[in-house]
């Protein structure tokens, strides 16, 4: 656990690149992402790049490759700075990560970069365990998540799944359009 | 010919289908559905929704005509203007009200939310037994505090004998 507390982007030893991120409608984004290989280069430069796009977007604190258009199950995460967070890890990326626990259901509304006009109730449990490689060295790590920190882990395992918080909503009623802009 | 947007309501007596009618009847006449929204009241049929597309008020009223030849569907047409919902820099609430029910809940607790110029994005209330619930979004202007409202709401409340919240919608963004 504490592997995935220490880590930080200096272990991808290079600076990413800030990435354009994809708006649905968008193909890349409902369809399943490409398991990938941890330790090649281009999923290292892609992790660096995940987490440099989203250090420059403000309020975001986790990022999927579909969203910056590429179809691999990479992501990342950093709740650290986000006023709901209790416990977190900091910034880490997983590679191939699923979800192997999960338990507590909690509803709550949820945006996402790339559906910047909707909003929507979304139910998702608040205690997981997730299983992943790293980027870089490709060891495997787990992580046991709870409340904001879960719910952003299950929102970027599901892009890395095709998957938007449209494909969870609670019900009809549950898409709002979204009223103030970030 | 350019689009005209229209706002078209169908309301009545529920059945299946009404919706897969409705919508393939407007997809023959090339109108395309923007946004819609239908739900049940007390077991009625009733859907509103907007569609754009080069059709006239006439051409749709004919082609959505044998939905109500039965007469337990009424249909509306009418053209609208295009008007964007946008972005007012207001922040959105949620208004919880439930209790007894009696005349003039809805219009005494609202009445608050428009005093302060809030305005409601959705509304639904329902009649369960002797439950009425108001669930209500909100979207406050900057500049409204939100706790002055909040206990004008709860005075209001308390004449009526109903319990009421308000809480913020802001979502989180991930």
């Amino acid at each position: 656990m504490s592997r995935l507390r220490d880590w930080t982007e200096l272990e991808l030893g290079q600076q990413g690149r800030v990435l354009q991120v994809v708006r649905a409608p968008a193909d890349v984004l409902s369809g399943p992402g490409a398991e990938v290989d941890p330790t090649a280069p281009e999923v290292v430069r892609l992790a660096a790049d995940l987490v440099a796009t989203m250090r420059v977007s403000p309020g975001c604190v986790g990022l999927a490759a579909p969203q910056v258009g590429v179809s691999a199950r990479v992501f990342c995460v950093d709740v650290s700075a986000h006023p709901k967070t209790r416990e977190h890890h900091g910034t880490f990326v997983l590679c191939n990560a699923e979800v192997v626990e999960s338990s507590r259901n909690e509803k709550a509304r949820e945006g996402c970069m790339s559906v910047p006009d909707l909003t929507g109730d979304v139910k998702r449990a608040s205690r997981i365990l997730v299983r992943g490689r790293l980027p870089g060295s490709g060891e495997e790590v787990e992580v046991r998540a709870e409340a904001f920190e879960a719910r952003a882990l299950q929102h970027e395992i599901d892009h890395c799944a095709g998957l938007l918080f449209l494909d969870r909503v609670a019900g009809a009623h549950a898409v709002y359009a979204r009223q103030t802009y970030l | 010919m350019t689009d005209q947007l229209h706002a078209i309501t169908v309301l009545g007596h529920d059945r299946p289908g009404i919706i897969a009618e409705t919508t393939s009847r407007l997809a023959v006449l090339g109108l395309n559905l923007e946004d819609s929204t239908m739900t049940l009241l007390r077991g009625h049929f009733a859907m509103m929704l907007l569609g754009s597309g080069t059709a006239s008020g006439a051409a749709i009223e004919d082609a959505l005509a044998p939905l109500t030849s039965d007469g337990t569907l009424s249909v509306t047409v009418r053209a609208v203007v295009a008007d964007e919902s946008s972005a007012s820099g207001g922040t959105p609430w949620i208004l919880s009200v439930h209790g007894g029910d009696r005349p003039g809940i809805v219009s005494s607790v609202v009445g608050e939310v428009a005093r302060v110029g809030g305005n409601i994005t959705d509304l639904t209330t329902r009649l369960s037994g002797e439950l009425y619930v108001v669930i209500a979004e909100i979207v406050l202007p900057a500049g409204v505090d939100p706790a002055t409202l909040d206990a004008a709401i709860q005075r209001v409340a308390r004449e009526l004998g109903v319990g009421a919240s308000l809480r913020v919608a802001e979502a989180d963004d991930l």
